[in-house]
């Protein structure tokens, strides 16, 4: 399969000078980018195989000896790219925090208390049709200091890869109605209402299953259209 | 002849990596299986080995101790997800240390075709992310030392007094050096890709 690559649908992603989230500040160049024509450096990228996830990477509630705390959800969905055909077999990395919205990292100093069942880390290939699925727990908001009263709502962060250098995309999936969406700069630096939107997973009954775990979809679209013919020109 | 095609699916936007991926993606200090790290080229890749070290540098020169360099390249004979060579996939990952810096030791990748059936000069393409960056910024690492970089066509579309901002330096002891600033004065160049 060729793909070509398309600017066009670039301008969902936000900007890097997003000053409501503070951190840009100091951290968003200030000349403007540089458009690079694509070559082969970015057209290929990485593959990975079976052998970078393990069996039960892609269940975050089994890691340990016993079983976290918190609300037990399964988040699937499919990877497409921009035509909307599948992304077969491609890396997806996840981690959040845990459901006390704390995170395992050393530099998380919230006071909510670490989960001695639960690191938060997972990762899983796409099947032949894009589709992937995590088991996992529904990790809780936070507080962090970038305004005053500022709380991250609840997210998992997903890093992806896709075909190329040009497809790879790290972003978050957040959950339906949370009250926290309209005060969050990180998810407000998305300036597109539809386009935020679609970091929102979707409740689904038919991923949920009964008696054991509520079930969100999440698809997500990366980069890369096909390549098709050019138009000839005609002569009149 | 043209193909009709349907509207085309709207991509999904990019968010911060945020401060606390390291657990996650560069798992090293908490035992975690690591899918890339600094050493590129397990032992038996074919090439020159090189070693590339630098620091990355906020607007107000504090180091950036919670970045994540990502690094893709070719191998010694110019090519991408070649076959054998050793298990060499050309793709890296390193993470800053408290102190901002990082390095990735790989093999000097080959020339290869470019645009318009110019030669690039050898060169790694490399992803920063980090906590206050809401997408990766792309960038690349070219070498002083490699005479191909006068004619590089990429490197001719960027201003002359910021081409420097691109090429790691070598220094005496044979390692390269190259920081990464991600704005203000000396300001890597970052691409619209």
């Amino acid at each position: 399969m060729s793909l070509i690559f398309p600017r066009t649908g670039l301008q969902a992603h936000p900007l890097n000078n997003s000053p409501e989230y503070r951190s840009t500040l100091k951290r968003a160049p200030s000349q403007p980018l540089i458009l690079l024509p694509h070559t082969l450096s970015e057209t290929s990228g990485p593959v990975f195989g079976h052998a970078a996830v393990a069996e039960g990477d892609s269940d975050l509630t089994r890691q340990h000896a016993g079983e976290p705390l918190g609300e037990r959800i399964i988040v699937s969905g499919r990877v497409l790219d921009e035509d909307g055909r599948p992304v077969p077999h491609t890396l997806i990395e996840i981690w959040q925090a845990n459901a006390g919205g704390r995170y395992v990292h050393v530099k998380d100093q919230h006071p909510a208390p670490l989960d001695p069942n639960f690191t938060g880390a997972g990762r899983a290939l796409t099947d032949a049709e894009g589709r992937y699925r995590f088991v996992t727990i529904k990790p809780g908001a936070y507080p962090w200091r970038n305004h005053h009263n500022a709380w991250r709502p609840a997210h998992i962060h997903f890093s992806l890869f896709g075909p190329s250098f040009l497809s790879r995309v790290i972003t978050q999936m957040y959950f339906p109605g949370d009250p926290l969406f309209p005060f969050d700069p990180i998810f407000q630096s998305i300036t597109d209402a539809k386009a935020r939107e679609r970091l929102v997973s979707r409740f689904d009954l038919q991923t949920t299953e009964p008696e054991w775990a509520l079930g969100y979809q999440f698809d997500i679209v990366l980069r890369g259209r096909e390549m098709t013919p050019t138009e000839e020109p005609h002569e009149h | 002849m043209s193909i009709d095609r349907k509207a085309p699916l709207e991509l999904t936007p990019s968010q911060t990596i945020g401060p606390f991926f390291a657990y996650a993606l560069t798992p090293r200090a908490y035992g975690g299986k690591e899918l890339a790290t600094e050493q590129v080229a397990p032992e038996g890749v074919a090439g020159e080995r090189i070693r590339i070290e630098g620091v990355v540098y906020d607007g107000d020169g504090v180091p950036v101790g919670d970045a994540m360099l990502e690094t893709w390249q070719a191998d010694a004979e110019g090519r991408f997800n070649a076959a054998g060579n050793a298990g060499f996939t050309g793709f890296g990952r390193a993470e800053t240390s408290a102190e901002g810096a990082y390095f990735i030791e790989t093999v000097r990748p080959g020339a290869l075709l470019g645009p318009n059936g110019a030669m690039q000069a050898p060169h790694l393409t490399v992803s920063v992310f980090a906590r206050g960056l809401l997408i990766r910024l792309a960038t690349r690492i070219y070498f002083d030392d490699e005479p191909g970089n006068t004619a590089d066509p990429v490197l001719a579309l960027v201003p002359e007094e910021r081409r420097a901002t691109l090429i790691a330096r070598r220094g005496a002891d044979g390692v390269y050096r190259f920081d990464v600033r991600l704005q203000g004065e000396g300001e890597t160049v970052f691409f619209d890709v």
